[in-house]
């Protein structure tokens, strides 16, 4: 199967596991513009989002997109090393044009895979995972709070605006966003140009379109993490913006 | 007006591919900065012999930039500081007095190391055979004016049949990949008609050798662009991918 | 004397090729299985040679001496390639192109062979499109065609500034596709040191292989030798660095004639020589003078302030510069052929009138062009031209004048072959530069391509089989027979000889010293006594090379200065050979100038009443003076005139 056997096919692989992950984290991004207006309308969504059965399946194919991505980078990346062998050079220069990310995108994304693991434990582990095992309260990590998990802007206020840490989760996640956007800059074009959907023009587009994908996306996400940590959620946004 | 300059050289010797390598230093007194850098190494060899000692080996040959054997990777990059060029294309103004100068091989799996700083880059050559053409026997073609061809594609096709095969894409590259070599070739035929009646076929057999002798996958980061010293374009590799993408899905 | 039998077909010019091809022999396809053909060199023509033969059905075995068959010097042409389509219609055709390469011969070139090379010219154009060339196309989709010394038409086919490059690609695209097909065999950095003869026939080759050292032996039915020329005699030349004339020497010890080895090309447009470190001279494009005006001063002050660098060629007022070839040449103005663009440029440097440190340089200046055009239009046309002379000499073209001298570039001279580009050894064939054929005693512009490739493609392929149809019995050669041995031990016993030598001095300092000598006294400019001299001095450079010389490293392995000095061992005696060659020719013909025969306006004065020949050289032995034969020149459509590109 050449789409497992070749360089190309395994590259396109990376290409469209990751482009169905920006797509995930577009939807996710809508969700939490939701919730700055509306505690209610965001809720009503992770309800829609909960035990259900779509919901679940989509989560599993969601999964397998992020174990595929990662585990073809793993491999990829080992394959690589062989092919450069086992003589480094003893000086190397980052040559003009050449983006840092581009070099270093499997350690950008351990880096996003080990706030994934956070936020999961922080948020999916206590909503989806323990709606499906049956939990009707779940304690948070305080020991006191107790809330439902299909409240999951109860889950933004505790972490993001009233928990005693939650200025560190704010910073944390901000370093999250960092490293994603350093990630998707590099990610979006090349999944692009892995597809064959680039020429000369289009190139420079691509690396443009890919640059404003990752500051729109990362920077939403950022300013709504912190307009969590001042306001809360559903808070007023005139305030919010103020206090930004 | 060009001085003289005294530079440090590191220059790395190793006996054969199974050896272990290591780095020689050399002092090298009033090299004029007109003098090329290969020139600067023939002063270097001339010395070593009179020494008595071996001169360092490495490849070159037209000396000006268009041969493709010239291969030394100099004070981290491919061909030198100098873009667009290549090591030969190099001169000494770009160094200056007390430099020390670092001069290395192609490291990459695909070009095992000959002897100091000459690689084997056959495999370049066995991807060629294996699709790198036009299947067509000398005589009995068409007249040349028979099909024409948008100037566009021409000079496009150019720009990528540019390529001197020197190895300098792989050698940048941090994955080891010759994804830049290989659709230098396949974009230039699939630009053109003549090329275009085996181009899926052609897409396949290259990226199959290519794959098969161990170079590594493309990820993108366009060092080879960056590097290559006759300029072709990543584009090419976009170029590739689509073709061979659409070749597989045709299948 | 032996009579000299060039085996051209009878009949008239325009009919002899297709008489020769209508009633040759061939060689059936099961019989092509049968036989070897050992290809030495992998340019345009070994390359095309070497793929068209494995197409037919021979088995080839293929040799270079780089890492790839890739990187041979036919790569660094950059003009462009002839052919007489007359897409242009302006009046091209086989004649005219025919014409205009005898004539820009000087009419020492052969007529049937010439004519052969201009009717095959439209055929490679066709190929190389089929091969996927791209060559420079006009708007409407059709290819372009531009102008280049010599000619009254656009005849020449380009790719960029990178012709001879595409050219070669596609024939090793070609050859590739064979090797691939294990059709041809392809030895990669393997340099040839003999030709094997058995029986008086060329059978196969001794080769080094140059990683391990190793002498190998290679058997065939018939040995074609495509190794290109050997003006890096002269140390300094447009030449690649491994380039050399070894292959056609050790054919020319074995048998072989040696035709016209003083005819060797000077090109006009070089950067200068900056410095005795230099190990090349690099060619800047011919094109550069269809819009580049070539000049130096008219005073003698002012060529000194030059020199002392005092001035600057923008300095200079528009009155005080001598454009000496406008002025000598109102016709043809900076556009005359090559070897009489370069005799004029020295002319003008032996006077004093040279314009760098050396005083051994001339100015090409772009100012009018870039007045005329604009900056930008000259920048489009000759820019990567301009930045590489940049690069190179760290002066900017489009402020101050280039500085260009002439420099050796091509050997018109070379093995003699027949019209069957077979050599005087029965079996041994030479095509492309390696050979004297086509250019006599000057070549155009843009007519190497063409040549290398005619060979390769459309001649050799037809006339080795009239050779080979009577081998079909012949079983493979072992390469066992005491022949093989024989050149073998010799060869052995000449490395063993020269590594033991552990002299003082290194290969390239000899090779310079050589270079000294040619371009003192063969270069250019020679007249008897000078040769004479020359003569005695490479003898005595031969002798101080085989007492002085070091070698270090060892005999079995890799061995660049053993390589090297292997190559020089040939140079030394080819540049003897070239001496012999100039001094027996009393006559001023193309690129070769006696200063003792010229008209009183100082342009070159042929003899056609005695010298209407190819002088055919043959070995007589180490030590001793070879002996020349001649092939008489029979213009029988062709009238010979004086060349004139006054008006």
């Amino acid at each position: 199967m050449w789409l497992l056997n070749s360089s190309i096919g395994k590259k396109l692989i990376m290409s469209i596991t990751g482009l169905f992950l920006v797509f995930f984290l577009l939807f996710h991004l809508s969700m939490n513009v939701a919730a700055v207006f509306s505690g209610e309308a965001y809720n009503m969504i992770c309800s829609l989002l909960g035990a259900n059965w779509y919901a679940v399946a989509a989560t599993l194919v969601l999964a397998a997109g992020v174990v595929i991505h990662f585990v073809y980078a793993l491999l990829l990346t080992l394959q690589n090393r062989k092919a450069r062998g086992n003589d480094r050079y003893a000086i190397n220069a980052r040559p003009k044009g050449v983006e840092w990310a581009s070099q270093n995108m499997l350690v950008l994304g351990i880096i996003i895979i080990l706030f994934m693991i956070l936020h999961f434990s922080q948020f999916w582990y206590k909503m989806m995972f323990a709606e499906l095992m049956g939990n009707h309260m779940v304690t948070l990590c305080d020991g006191v709070t107790s809330v439902s998990p299909q409240d999951g802007a109860a889950f933004i206020n505790y972490y993001f605006h009233t928990s005693s840490l939650a200025a560190l989760w704010t910073v944390l996640y901000v370093v999250w966003y960092v490293a994603l956007w350093f990630h998707l800059t590099h990610g979006f074009w090349s999944a692009i140009q892995t597809i064959g959907w680039s020429n000369t023009i289009w190139m420079n587009r691509w690396i443009c379109i890919s640059k404003i994908v990752a500051t729109v996306i990362c920077g939403l996400f950022a300013i709504i993490t912190i307009i969590f940590f001042l306001n809360g959620v559903g808070g007023d946004c005139a305030a919010a913006c103020a206090g930004l | 007006m060009d001085k003289d300059i005294n530079i440090t050289l590191k220059v790395w010797r190793q006996k054969g591919p199974k050896e272990k390598g290591q780095f020689e230093t050399y002092q090298l007194k009033n090299i004029n900065q007109g003098t090329s850098f290969l020139e600067m190494l023939d002063i270097l060899n001339e010395q070593l012999i009179n020494e008595g000692k071996d001169p360092a080996v490495f490849d070159h040959d037209c000396r000006e930039g268009i041969c493709g054997m010239c291969s030394l990777y100099v004070n981290g990059h491919p061909h030198g500081p100098a873009t667009g060029a290549t090591t030969c294309q190099l001169y000494m103004r770009r160094f200056h007095d007390g430099e020390t100068i670092t001069i290395e091989p192609w490291r990459s799996a695909g070009f095992p190391v000959i002897r100091d700083l000459m690689v084997d880059r056959y495999a370049y050559d066995k991807i060629i055979q294996a699709g790198g053409f036009t299947s067509v026997n000398t005589g009995g073609v068409p007249d040349a004016n028979a099909i024409s061809i948008p100037k566009k594609d021409a000079d496009l096709a150019m720009d990528a049949a540019a390529c001197i095969g020197c190895g300098a894409c792989a050698a940048a590259c941090k994955n080891g990949s010759a994804m830049l070599f290989v659709s230098a070739k396949v974009s230039q035929l699939a630009l053109l008609p003549q090329g275009k009646v085996e181009a899926a076929r052609r897409a396949k057999a290259m990226v199959a050798k290519m794959d098969e002798l161990g170079f590594g996958n493309c990820t993108n980061t366009r060092a080879c662009e960056m590097e290559c010293p006759k300029n072709i374009s990543v584009s090419n590799i976009a170029r590739l991918n689509r073709e061979f993408i659409c070749a597989k899905l045709k299948d | 004397m032996t009579q000299i039998d060039s085996k051209i077909p009878q009949g008239p010019l325009a009919e002899k090729w297709k008489n020769y091809k209508d009633h040759q022999k061939l060689v059936n396809p099961a019989n092509k299985r049968r036989l070897d053909v050992i290809v030495v060199g992998t340019g345009l023509a070994g390359a095309s040679a070497a793929a068209s033969l494995a197409e037919m059905g021979f088995n080839v075995l293929n040799f270079c001496i780089q890492d790839s068959p890739r990187r041979a010097h036919s790569i660094a042409a950059q003009g462009g390639i002839n052919a007489a389509k007359n897409y242009q219609n302006d009046g091209d055709s086989v004649y005219r192109l025919f014409y205009d390469t005898i004539k820009g011969g000087d009419y020492r070139a052969r007529e049937a062979n010439v004519y052969r090379l201009a009717e095959v010219s439209n055929s490679i154009i066709d190929q190389c499109v089929a091969q996927g060339v791209p060559f420079a196309r006009e708007y409407g989709g059709l290819l372009d065609n531009r102008s280049f010394g010599g000619a009254q038409v656009s005849r020449t086919f380009y790719a960029r500034g990178q012709t001879g490059q595409q050219l070669l690609l596609g024939a090793y695209s070609a050859l590739s596709r064979m090797i691939g097909l294990n059709k041809v065999k392809m030895y990669t950095r393997h340099e040839m040191l003999d030709v094997v003869k058995v029986d008086g026939r060329a059978r196969g080759i001794i080769a080094r292989n140059l990683i391990t050292g190793q002498i190998e032996r290679f058997s065939a039915h018939a040995v074609v030798v495509a190794t290109g020329g050997y003006v890096n005699t002269f140390f300094l030349s447009t030449n690649a660095m491994a380039s050399n004339g070894s292959a056609a020497w050790q054919c020319y010890k074995k048998g072989a004639y040696f035709a016209n080895p003083c005819m060797v090309q000077i090109h006009p447009t070089c950067v200068p020589v900056h410095g005795d470190y230099q190990s090349k001279l690099t060619l800047m494009s011919e094109s550069l003078r269809n819009d580049g005006r070539i000049w130096v001063p008219k005073k003698l002050e002012d060529a000194k302030a030059l020199q002392a660098g005092t001035k600057k060629g923008k300095d200079i007022p528009e009155a005080d510069r001598d454009y000496y070839l406008e002025r000598r040449y109102p016709a043809f103005g900076n556009l005359v052929p090559r070897d009489v663009a370069s005799r004029a440029a020295k002319e003008r440097c032996d006077a004093g009138f040279g314009v760098n440190n050396t005083g051994l340089a001339v100015f090409l200046d772009f100012s009018d062009a870039i007045n005329r055009l604009g900056k930008e239009v000259v920048k489009q046309k000759y820019g990567n031209l301009f930045d590489m002379y940049e690069e190179i000499t760290n002066d900017d073209p489009y402020e101050t004048p280039m500085m260009i001298y002439p420099a050796l570039h091509y050997s018109m001279g070379g093995l003699w072959v027949d019209y069957e580009l077979q050599t005087s050894i029965p079996g041994l064939f030479a095509i492309g530069e390696a050979n004297f054929s086509d250019h006599g005693a000057n070549r155009l512009g843009a007519s190497a391509l063409m040549q290398g490739l005619a060979d390769g493609y459309f001649v050799l392929p037809y006339t080795i089989q009239n050779y080979l149809s009577d081998q079909i019995q012949v079983p493979r050669f072992s390469t066992d027979l005491p022949e093989f041995a024989e050149s073998e031990k010799a060869i052995k016993d000449r490395i063993k000889k020269l590594m033991s030598i552990k002299g003082k001095e290194s290969v390239d300092s000899i090779h310079k010293k050589l270079g000294h000598i040619m371009w003192e006294y063969i270069g250019m400019a020679r007249d008897a006594e000078g040769l004479k001299e020359a003569i005695q001095k490479l003898k005595d450079l031969k002798k101080e090379f085989w007492t002085n010389v070091f070698i270090p490293g060892q005999t079995e392995d890799l061995n660049v200065e053993l390589e090297k000095a292997l190559r020089l061992v040939d140079f030394i005696e080819i540049g003897t050979l070239m001496a012999h060659d100039a001094l027996s020719r009393a006559e001023s013909c193309g690129g070769h100038f006696r200063t003792e025969h010229q008209t009183k306006e100082g342009e070159a004065l042929r003899h056609d009443d005695k010298f209407m020949y190819v002088s055919c050289w043959e070995y007589q032995g180490e030590d001793k003076d070879p002996v020349m034969l001649k092939e008489d020149l029979n213009y029988e459509f062709v009238v010979p005139q004086t060349r004139n590109y006054k008006k």
